[in-house]
């Protein structure tokens, strides 16, 4: 899978969401459950905000001084025997790692869970290597794999669209005899993944952050296989995204406590790891260690007003937060980076054409910015995609551009203004339809069932109120009440 | 005190009735009002559509209309808008002629109920409403305001008036300005549960500081033929007044409030239990 998940059109998608009554009511189970676990981690931990202003300036700095920082990450990663291969584009990512499978003359390769070797299209590209088995052995990853390779959904809960039924279903097709009990159907991946770790030659991981000043792979997860897929295999691969580093395990401790806080409302995860290729005298770990720093359009945003997104730190708290999220899902969004940050970063990492609309999809609630541990302000950066494409635009006629510019004028030019307002809507009055009124108190001048052009998305949905005659306005009701003030005053 | 009065586009064009409880309730507690004819709107629906540039003469009108008036205090009945109003500053920071006049604007900018509960220390405006009723948080108005308290303290002292919790008060209504037209797919399922979710209260009023999300939530009220009475806070405020109930913030406490009232947003997270929600 690259970035993109789906060739349908947004609207498609959106209709395809709506109809999913079940991931609807997964995702909004799955949010009030966050919101309090997450909201109490937080809370244990004491002067939060403080917290994200130090997870902020970390990154911020991070992000400044990033080629120094790579440069003393890849220095060190070396000094330890340890192979760096910078990838500017998936293409050079996946391919380097093929190779190297290829060339090593691997059979078994035993991943864990990460977003940028889903980025990269990487199982796909390893898969067609003749001989070549390969197995996700985070639990998630693992039943999207052997769901025919279904989208991930959520960055830090992948199959959040899926039951249990349907798990066991899936696992049904690979032996599995049980209930639909989870503790059950977890027992059996783990036997099932158990036998892989043991004859793997390859492991792959991502990296939650690379540790500048010593070359450590810091991983956090729930279930270890991270740490099994790292100790086991001969070879190891970490692939990383260019802007996951700290300088120094100090600002891994910060973040990796405000991360576990974050996504999954814990004070730590269950494991914590900071890895490198095997020491001598030491039995675990790989012989072969390899870094993938992979840009893959992550530089389109430096310098630029978006460069604050690399700060993220994919906790998946905004998506968590999301009203849209919760009612689209991460298949509506049509990106492996879904919700608001996916909604920023995946136009940053792959342009308007294709992801152009997701900025659009936001009510700027601001519920994202609100939450983001390390202060990126999400719903700012959606207003200032829209500015960038609407420059674009600039010479559009497009109808609602025309319009949306007329608005700017008409917002702007005090008589233009007035005049809408003393203009009796006679214009309006066919609109009007007596349908029941069963809101008191709205609708004192009668409702608007179908309104034409940029207000029929309005009354698609809902209604809309008539407009008060001119006399009736509230600036007319103050220029008498004024007077009737004044003419008291006089007495 | 003089205080104009910001009317807000969406007041102006449907709810004379928001403005004229604002403005009687501030002159009951003795406001000198006025109104410049001038002023249109806080040039949201352009700015948030992305068209910042043509957003920026609508900021310059709205600012040359609101000075235009020797004021003490700006006040206005939308949290969103108010705090669009506040946040001129930073739109116009390098603009030689208007950055200082938009701090102007921000320093005396106020939504209605802080500016009642924070500014004259009003602790129980005097009404009454006998009512259940339960309450809709505007996004704007908590998460950029930064304006959590004032509507709850003001309508936990309204007479025989019973608050309800909302649940998932934190959410969206959908409304969004032009995104509940651009993406009504995406709104109708965003008011629909906001709609189930004031209905689960069993409440028989429905309040906000914010007319544009009541717009919202009323229409799609109406358009599934559900019942419900909708007031914004003024209204509430303006009901049955009965002077001499009317209690003020003890001294003490005023300045405090003051200062809370320029929280600008983003300082508390994930507060899901609001006071009095
Ligand atoms: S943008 Fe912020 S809240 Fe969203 S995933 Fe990244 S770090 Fe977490």
């Amino acid at each position: 899978m690259t970035i993109k998940t789906s060739n349908e059109p947004f609207l498609t998608r959106l209709k395809e969401s709506e109809q999913d009554t079940f991931m609807q009511k997964a995702v909004a189970k799955a949010q009030d459950a966050q919101w309090d676990k997450r909201t109490a981690a937080r809370n244990e931990l004491g002067h939060w905000e403080q917290w994200r202003d130090l997870g902020e300036q970390i990154r911020q700095h991070v992000i400044r001084y990033l080629p120094d920082y790579l440069e003393e990450f890849a220095d060190n990663i070396e000094k330890h025997g340890g192979h760096v291969f910078f990838a500017k584009t998936d293409k050079e990512a996946s391919d380097f790692i093929k190779h190297l499978a290829e060339e090593k003359q691997v059979h078994h390769v035993v991943k864990s869970k990460s977003m940028v070797t889903t980025e990269i299209d990487l199982d796909k590209e390893l898969l067609k290597i003749p001989g070549l088995s390969l197995l996700e052995t985070d639990l998630a990853e693992f039943i999207l794999q052997e769901d025919d390779w279904d989208e991930p959904t959520h960055i830090v809960f992948p199959t959040l669209h899926k039951n249990r039924d349907q798990i066991r279903t899936i696992f049904q097709k690979l032996g599995y005899t049980g209930d639909n009990d989870p503790q059950h159907l977890a027992r059996f991946a783990r036997t099932y993944l158990r036998a892989s770790f043991l004859k793997a030659d390859m492991g792959i991981t991502g990296c939650n952050f690379g540790v500048a000043d010593s070359g450590l792979i810091n991983l956090v997860t729930n279930e270890g296989n991270a740490d099994l897929v790292m100790a086991i295999p001969k070879t190891q691969v970490v692939v990383m995204g260019m802007e996951r580093l700290v300088p120094s395990l100090k600002e891994a401790e910060v973040l990796d406590n405000m991360l576990a806080r974050s996504a999954v409302g814990q004070k730590l995860t269950s494991y914590c790891s900071f890895s490198t290729r095997q020491v001598s005298g030491e039995s675990d770990g790989p012989e072969d260690f390899y870094v993938v720093i992979v840009d893959n359009g992550r530089s389109n945003a430096l310098g630029t007003p978006f460069e604050p997104v690399l700060q993220c730190i994919r906790c998946g708290a905004c998506l968590n937060v999301c009203p849209v999220y919760r009612h689209i899902g991460g298949h509506g969004y049509g990106s492996i980076y879904p919700g608001p940050i996916g909604a920023v970063l995946s136009p940053v990492l792959r342009g308007y054409e294709q992801f152009g609309d997701l900025p659009f999809a936001s009510s700027l609630c601001g519920a994202c910015t609100e939450t983001c541990p390390v202060r990126i302000p999400l719903h700012e950066l959606l207003i200032k995609h829209r500015q960038v494409m609407m420059n674009k635009l600039h010479t559009d006629k497009s109808f609602n551009n025309v319009i949306m510019k007329g608005i700017g004028v008409a917002t702007s030019t005090p008589a233009m203004f007035r005049m809408a307002l003393t203009a009796d809507h006679v214009a309006m009055a066919p609109l009007t339809k007596h349908a029941p009124i069963t809101v008191e108190n709205e609708y004192p001048e009668g409702i608007i069932r179908k309104a034409p052009s940029m207000a029929k998305g309005w009354t698609d949905v809902r209604d809309l109120p008539e407009m008060p005659k001119h006399s009736e306005n509230f600036r007319s009701w103050f220029k008498q009440h004024h007077k009737e003030q004044e003419a008291k005053q006089d007495d | 005190m003089k205080v104009v009065i910001f009317s807000t586009c969406i007041v102006d064009l449907f709810f004379p009735n928001v403005g004229k409880a604002m403005v009687e309730v501030l002159e009951r507690f003795g406001c000198d009002t006025e109104m410049p004819v001038k002023q249109i709107c806080c040039g949201q629906p352009t700015f948030n559509s992305g068209y910042v540039k043509e957003t920026q003469p609508v900021f310059r009108n709205q600012i040359d209309a609101l000075l235009s008036i020797d004021a003490d205090y700006i006040v206005g009945p939308a949290g969103s808008c108010v705090n669009m109003l506040r946040e001129f500053q930073v739109q116009l920071k390098d603009d030689p002629e208007y950055a200082e006049k938009a701090k102007q604007v921000a320093a005396k900018t106020w939504e209605f109920s802080q500016f009642l509960y924070r500014v004259l220390g009003v602790l129980d405006a005097g009404a009454e409403l006998d009512a259940t009723a339960t309450y809709h948080r505007s996004c704007h108005m908590t998460r950029l305001l930064g304006e959590r308290t004032s509507p709850f303290v003001l309508l936990d002292h309204v007479k025989d008036l019973k608050m309800v919790p909302l649940p998932h008060i934190e959410n969206c209504c959908g409304f969004g300005g032009l995104f509940s037209v651009k993406e009504p797919e995406i709104s109708k399922q965003m008011v629909d549960e906001k709609v189930d979710d004031v209905i689960s209260t069993g409440a028989s009023v429905l309040i906000s500081a914010d007319p544009a999300c009541l717009m919202n939530i009323a229409g799609r009220f109406n358009r599934r033929g559900e019942k419900i009475k909708i007031m914004h806070i003024a209204e509430v405020l303006n009901h049955n007044v009965d002077p001499s109930r009317v209690k003020y913030v003890p001294e003490a406490e005023r300045d405090e409030l003051y200062a809370g009232g320029y929280n600008q947003g983003f300082t508390q997270s994930d507060v899901k239990k609001e006071v009095g929600a």
